[in-house]
């Protein structure tokens, strides 16, 4: 009798987040926000309590995490990371400062301590990319000049994150000074050492993975990741590390390949890995926290403005783009959501979850909204575009090393013969 | 003309160029295979006002449109202008013996009366190729004419 319960409810709930999916896909809104909704549903305290698949549930949601940061690393290879880091440093960094600062100073204000402030500037740091990419490609925004500043910052807060989530492991874990360290050596000498297989070896990962087959490529692939992400987490590194490097270590058509098979699992489980959360949050938390998360959204705008402001200005790009990129930006998602998480189920104060939940809601709703308005305010504010020569701009784009396997493009404006059609690096 | 690349990480590569008329085109290549035609605003080099999304074959479709077919359509137009004169396009192999040579050496003028008015090379049009134009293998050569002179350039071409 279980196993049909647990079935039913298991059918129930996927069947409910493909409804859901359909209204997002409806209304053109990120299916983020819904999920967590109706996890808060299916919840203890919701309309509709489940408890019967509650282990599936959460092995889904761990999944759910890896394959997200797995499929991240997938997208950008370790060539663009490193030249990231070299080029955006500024901009990225002002954009953590701003960012942080508040999740930070409220956690401190309400008295909960110093590893939910580190959690909760982490919540109101990172832009949601999928959201973001997402929202820039729907409303034709990639060619524009702000784009690239807009991406490099992205790449930035990803890299981040990869340093950030092993910290915030060790500080959940309530380690030692001592015993945090050497998380830390451990974590940043695994990094180290997959970014310089990445770079120099590519060759090797990519012949291990190598398959006949697609079925053949999507086990090795699944395996290999789940495999790492539980090494790392063995190490202390946090899974979700584990995962996002294994993704960078993999690039060229195999990622590409790869990417396309794990999507319709990621998104199923990462489905899952929401509706997980709101499964945890009782709604009957969230008033409490509502006036502080509204709070937190607004602040979590205007730093989010000001820090795409800021990086669209150093790309020499006039204050329409700035806007454009700064309401690009806006949009909270997934990754705060993982971090929610973690702290959540390391028994972090109570009310950091429905917190997290709100402001996640709120920003995943407004991000969007917010930057399909950012034009017609523009246009409405009468804010003219200076006209500058498109010669007399500065240059702004993110170099890749060229390295011995790594024939891509090095990012340097080239002069091409007219009528001989470059061909774009396929990655 | 200046063809500006720039690397949008994630998303793939972006190329954008000014036209003799100020105008700022450019081609978003995602690693997916799709192109986003990108047009700029007149008045803002920031802001692309027209981004079409194109899928592999369209994009074929749209570069094969602004490529070789003008050139093919520019000759129909003068076959109808022109009563009597065909086109006709010699692929030069590479045994013929102005491979490498200059196109003033055939004197396929002087020989046939028929004209050579284009080369067409990797893709790539040549519009009236002058007499110091050397000649490459596998060029395909755009001949004006009459019937005789143009089949005499073939025969001039193939090393006769």
């Amino acid at each position: 009798m279980h196993a049909a319960t647990q079935l039913i409810e298991l059918g129930a709930i996927v069947l409910a987040l493909g409804l859901l999916g359909a209204v997002a896909v409806r209304f053109s809104i990120s299916p983020i926000p819904l999920y967590l909704v109706a996890g808060l549903a299916f919840g203890s305290g919701g309309i509709l309590p489940f408890g019967a698949s509650e282990e599936f549930v959460s092995l889904g949601a761990e999944v759910g995490v890896i394959l997200l940061l797995f499929t991240l690393g997938l997208e950008y290879t370790a060539g663009e990371l490193v030249g990231t880091l070299r080029t955006s440093a500024p901009a990225g960094l002002a954009d953590l400062v701003l960012n942080a600062a508040p999740g930070v100073a409220v956690a401190l204000i309400l008295d909960w301590g110093p590893v939910a402030a580190v959690a909760l500037g982490g919540i109101t740091y990172v832009t949601s990319s999928g959201i973001t990419a997402k929202v820039m490609g729907d409303l034709g925004w990639l060619g524009n000049r702000e784009t690239p500043a807009v991406l490099s910052i992205l790449v930035f807060e990803d890299l981040a994150m990869a340093a950030y989530l092993p910290i915030l492991t060790a500080l959940l874990a309530g380690a030692s000074l001592v015993a945090g360290a050497t998380t830390l050596g451990i974590a940043a000498a695994t990094i180290t050492l997959i970014l310089f297989i990445a770079l120099r070896h590519g060759r090797l990962v990519e012949r291990f993975v190598a398959s006949p087959t697609d079925e053949v490529l999507l086990l090795k692939v699944l395996g290999l990741t789940l495999l790492v992400a539980g090494l790392a987490q063995q190490l202390q590194v946090s899974a979700a590390v584990g995962a996002f490097l294994v993704g960078i270590a993999l690039s060229g058509p195999l990622a590409h390949t790869a990417r396309e098979l794990l999507a319709p699992l990621r998104d199923l489980f990462a489905a899952v890995f929401f509706v997980f959360f709101g499964l945890h949050t009782d709604p009957g938390q969230l008033p409490p926290v509502l006036g502080v998360a509204a709070l937190l959204a607004v602040a979590g705008i205007a730093t989010k403005l000001a820090s795409g402001w800021l990086a669209a200005r150093r790309a020499g790009v006039a204050s329409r783009g700035r806007l454009r990129a700064g309401a690009a930006l806006v949009p909270r998602g997934e990754f705060n959501i993982v971090i929610a998480g973690l702290a959540v189920s390391d028994g972090i104060n109570p009310r950091l979850g429905p917190l997290a939940a709100a402001y996640v809601l709120m920003l995943a709703i407004a991000g969007p909204l917010i930057a399909r308005g950012v034009e017609p305010f523009i246009r409405w504010r009468g804010i003219r575009p200076s006209r500058t020569r498109p010669g007399a701009r500065r240059k702004q784009e993110v170099p890749a090393p060229a390295g011995p396997a790594d024939s891509r493009e090095d990012g340097r404006d080239e002069v091409e013969r007219p009528g001989r059609p470059p061909v774009p690096g396929q990655h | 003309m200046d063809v500006e690349r720039t690397s949008l990480p994630g998303i793939g590569l972006r190329h954008v160029f000014t036209t003799g008329r100020g105008r700022q085109i450019g081609v978003v290549s995602h690693r997916t295979g799709r192109r986003d035609l990108v047009i700029y605003d007149k008045d803002d080099p920031d802001t692309c006002v027209v981004s079409v999304a194109l899928a592999d074959e369209e994009a074929n479709a749209l570069a094969e449109l602004l490529g070789t077919g003008r050139v093919v359509e520019r000759l129909a137009e003068l076959n109808r202008q022109v009563e009597g004169l065909v086109t006709e396009q010699i692929l030069l192999t590479a045994a013929s013996p102005f491979a490498g040579r200059r196109l003033g050496d055939t004197r396929a003028r002087t020989r046939s009366g028929a004209s050579i008015v284009a080369v067409v090379r990797d893709g790539e049009v040549i519009a009236s190729p002058r007499p110091d134009f050397q000649f490459r293998a596998e060029d395909v050569v755009v001949v004006v004419g009459t019937d005789e002179g143009t089949a005499a350039v073939a025969t001039i071409l193939h090393g006769g």
